[in-house]
């Protein structure tokens, strides 16, 4: 497909702007851009067709099944978003004085609130923009805290060797050491192997639960306390949430410090990659820590107050607040029977498509999963050539967005499934008719597999070229 | 109550029948029996037509300024329609980060054209898919540049005090040391940082406008850097990219800004872009998510994430950053903003923007006490004394539906955009010449 750089024509534009009201004023010479800028020349009816095929181009949660693993891709209400582009929050500038922002600050109180029933938590700031900056904040109030009490000699975090890239990358950022423990059998922490690496030095412990198999560790407690007992914090990583909202809180399991990922559990969209929101919700001991411009309620009004100890600020303003609406009205459509029924749909959709697929697949764990599941296509590899990604990229063929593939890393060839709750049965009963008979394929015909996708806009892409020699930008003939 | 679920109750006792269990409590048996939630405490659910209720009110509790002349950080600019007709598409809004290049070249090449146009308006080689936004782009910028040897990060004082207070989180949480490059008469003071710069100086940030305004002798500030060794981060504003010398021109290593200017609305802060370039000889130390040109294997036209060797989920804490959501439907926004504009629509907006302040400035400066407190060249905002409490002007303004400039040390820091017609200026003109009136 073109370029929208390769349809502009000398001569062709839209007519946006007026002309001058005021007198001309000239920038000094010396200061003047010299290089040409090259922008597509385009009138709007080709601009449109455009970004519509751009569209045609792109699957969303509205174009089907996107069961992928970890990233919640659960339906994204319309009302949050028309919501959220209210003017009388779109148009609002950051910097307005508080009294003409009042439902701006009434809403991050309320969404403080809510979000801090559900988890457990005490205070949340909503300013980190994504699951991976709330990390990075979050470890942040670990640091201060440590710091606040003269406790320098905690350097490490313990990750488990199952926990997102990120988990490990943001400690880095952090400038922790990162100790990597091995999960049992069961895709569980290891008490023994945990037991033996805390000590004095251990400022930590990050952990999502469910685990990224999908297994709710039920040693959670004693996992929290140890880690207590050793004088570090414990900070859950909300990614899967969406399994126990409403049922457990991350407060009750001995969680010091969260983060939720709003574009995850609480329905607001991906947007092809974000905005996210990622806000970091913490027990009291962390609170006086929090980033600059916590929201607080004062009276009947609502203001903003810089906590007096705090870590400063990890973006401008206060986070990615028209993202935190739709959040809102998300909870606010649940309330209290919907939070939990939404949990314990999203578990039964995965036990369902889990069951009616494991006389096939080869499921990584046995027993109940929580939100998601993972399966290893390792035999089939072994014995059919059938790689995790060929099954993942036939089922591109079948309008199925595929699981999110070879994660967790310590399985292999792994296809990690997470249906989500507002999937209909008919929906996973016809996902589970497509993974059966694209298994029989990998058994009858596997070449086919190794070949697909064959029905979707471009087939398989050189990667490897792609690194090797990196185009990353149009050239223009001057 | 509003629900989301599909499922009836007659479907969800067939599934139970098939999983063979009771209930769906008994899915939940490894949490412990204890711990689980008895009730929680949250309101009861609502109907669409209730929560519609509810958030519409909560805008209307917020004022809507007809008219704005503030801009520190947030502009408030013309958005073209094809703008939210486009980004409105709900593909684009669903989708989630492109990991299957088949069935997401739509994201994947609306990324790589905004790449290309990023490079264009910044005159760099490189560009990544964006980040959170402005200042954490800064941030991230900084970090590029650290290595063993040189770990030390300046910044000049006329950055935004948020971008700068986000390059000092970042690396404190680092522990690396921040040092402020003084400001003299509204511009960063040269010979200040002549004298700062030393052979632990990994970077210096400088903006471009600065926070007040003022055009900085940027190609200077490059020389001393480079001079010095280090790597020179420059933000900028989209809009004055196209009038003033690009950062490239000025000698950048890395380009960064905050691209709400480039089609989204101010939205209470956010979500905004993080634009974050650099030059080739950089590229593979940009963090979050870049996507390049290649074949398919039939030998057509595809796209996909690459040099992903760089990224968090292969390096793990090797990684360049932690970066892994972007804000794909905002750098969208901006590659349909910057089209529908063209090029000549960029400059258009740049000269307007230009020029209404200039006339704004030189409107006020015609009342006593609110000339210019800086004399050098600047873009679309500048501060002018204010003779009195500005507290009592601001609020003066406000009852005649103005958002009036925002306070700074010295004075009152002004913004006018192509958004302000000479109507709304000379008005503003005459409320404060009417409210300075009285302080004289």
């Amino acid at each position: 497909m073109e370029l929208i750089f390769e349809q502009s024509r000398e001569g062709r534009g839209c007519a946006i702007l007026p002309g001058l009201d005021v007198p001309a004023a000239e920038l000094p010479e010396g200061l003047r851009r010299g290089k040409k800028l090259h922008l597509p020349q385009i009138a709007e009816v080709d601009i449109s067709r455009h970004y519509t095929a751009l569209m045609k181009r792109t699957h969303g949660v509205n174009d089907g099944f996107y069961p992928l693993g970890s990233c919640t891709m659960k339906y994204n209400p319309k009302i949050n978003d028309e919501m959220a582009n209210l003017p009388g929050f779109a148009k609002i500038h950051p910097l307005q004085p508080a009294h003409t922002v009042q439902g701006c600050l009434k809403a991050l109180c309320m969404a403080e609130e809510l979000l801090c029933e559900i988890t457990g938590m005490d205070s949340m700031t909503f300013q980190p923009a994504a699951g991976a900056h709330g990390e990075f904040t979050g470890l942040m109030l670990i640091q201060a805290y440590h710091e606040s009490r003269g406790d320098h000699k905690r350097t490490k975090i313990i990750v488990p060797d199952a926990a997102h890239g990120t988990n490990p990358a943001s400690a880095a950022m952090v400038g922790y050491e990162v100790v990597s423990i091995p999960s049992n059998s069961e895709g569980c922490v290891d008490l023994e192997k945990l037991r033996a690496a805390v000590g004095e030095d251990t400022a930590g412990l990050m952990l999502t639960n469910p685990n990224t198999v999908g297994i709710f560790d039920k040693n959670i407690l004693e996992i929290t306390r140890i880690i207590h007992d050793a004088g570090g914090l414990n900070y859950y990583d909300g990614a899967n949430l969406n399994a126990v909202m409403g049922i457990v809180r991350p407060g009750d399991m001995g969680f010091d410090v969260i983060h939720l990922n709003l574009h995850k559990t609480f329905s607001t969209p991906h947007g092809g990659g974000g905005p996210g929101s990622g806000p970091v919700g913490c027990k009291e001991l962390l609170k006086p820590f929090l980033p600059v411009f916590h929201q607080v309620r004062e009276g009947d009004s609502c203001k903003f107050e810089n906590p007096a100890q705090s870590i400063g600020s990890v973006k401008a303003f206060y986070g990615n607040f028209l993202v935190v609406l739709r959040a809102l009205a998300y909870v606010l459509t649940l309330g209290a029977e919907g939070i939990p029924e939404a949990s314990a749909n999203a578990v039964l959709n995965a036990n369902y498509l889990m069951h009616e697929l494991a006389d096939l697949y080869e499921m990584a764990y046995d027993g109940p999963c929580m939100h998601e599941f993972v399966m290893s296509l390792s035999k089939l590899k072994k014995e059919n050539g059938v790689s995790a990604m060929d099954i993942a990229k036939s089922l591109l063929d079948h309008g199925i967005h595929p699981p999110t593939m070879y994660f967790p890393l310590i399985v292999e060839e792994a296809l990690m499934v997470e249906p989500t709750e507002t999937e209909s049965k008919e929906t996973l009963d016809g996902a589970a008719a497509v993974f059966r008979s694209i298994y029989e394929t990998a058994l009858s015909d596997p070449q086919s597999l190794h070949d697909a996708p064959v029905r979707t806009p471009i087939r398989r892409p050189d990667e490897l070229g792609a690194a090797r020699n990196p185009k990353l930008r149009y050239q223009f003939t001057e | 109550m509003g629900s989301y679920v599909p499922s009836t109750r007659q479907e969800r006792a067939q599934m139970l029948q098939k999983i063979g269990v009771d209930s769906i409590d008994a899915l939940f048996a490894n949490v412990p029996a204890g711990m689980k939630l008895k009730t929680l405490n949250i309101p009861q659910g609502k109907s669409e037509l209730e929560v519609s209720g509810m958030m519409s009110a909560l805008a209307e509790e917020n004022r809507v300024f007809p008219v704005i002349f503030r801009g520190a950080g947030a502009y408030n600019h013309y958005i073209p329609s094809i703008v939210k007709s486009v980004t409105s598409k709900e593909e684009f809004i669903t989708a989630y980060t492109p990991y299957q290049a088949e069935i997401s070249q739509g994201i994947l090449q609306s990324i790589f054209e905004y790449q290309t146009m990023i490079c264009e308006l910044t005159g760099m080689d490189v560009s990544n898919a964006s980040v959170y936004d402005g200042a954490s782009a800064a941030a991230e910028a900084a970090a590029m540049c650290r290595d063993r040897r040189r770990s030390r990060v300046l910044v000049s004082a006329a950055a935004h005090p948020m971008v700068i207070r986000t390059i000092q989180t970042y690396c404190h949480a680092a522990h690396v040391e921040v040092g402020i490059v003084p400001m003299k008469d509204g511009v960063t003071d040269k010979d200040a940082l002549a004298s700062m710069l030393d052979a632990k100086t990994a970077c210096f940030y400088l903006q471009q406008p600065n926070y007040f305004g003022q055009l900085e002798d940027a190609d200077t500030f490059g020389e001393l850097v480079h001079g010095a060794g280090a790597k020179y981060i420059m933000g900028v504003n989209p809009i004055a990219c196209a009038m003033v010398k690009t950062p490239a021109e000025s000698g950048a290593d890395i380009a960064v800004g905050e691209g709400q200017p480039l089609g989204m609305p101010l939205s209470f802060g956010g979500p905004y872009l993080g634009f974050m370039a650099c030059t080739s000889a950089m590229m593979r130390k940009l963090p979050g998510r870049i996507v390049g040109e290649t074949t398919d294997s039939e030998g057509n036209r595809a796209f996909v994430l690459t040099l992903q060797a760089r990224e968090q989920h292969i390096r793990r804490e090797k990684a360049s950053s932690n970066v892994c959501s972007n804000q794909a439907l905002c750098a969208l926004t901006a590659s349909v903003y910057m089209t529908a504009m063209g090029a000549q629509g960029m400059q258009q907006v740049a000269e307007l923007c230009y020029a209404k302040a200039h006339y704004t400035a030189a409107e006020l400066g015609k009342i006593k006490g609110f000339e210019l407190v800086y004399n050098g060249p600047f873009f679309h905002e500048f501060v002018t004394g204010c003779p009195g409490d500005p507290q009592v002007l601001l609020s003066r303004l406000e009852e005649e539906g103005i958002l009036g400039g925002y306070p700074v040390e010295g004075g009152i820091l002004w913004c006018a955009t192509e958004m302000n017609t000479k109507a709304q200026i000379d008005k503003l003109a005459s409320v404060i010449r009417e409210v300075s009136g009285a302080w004289n």
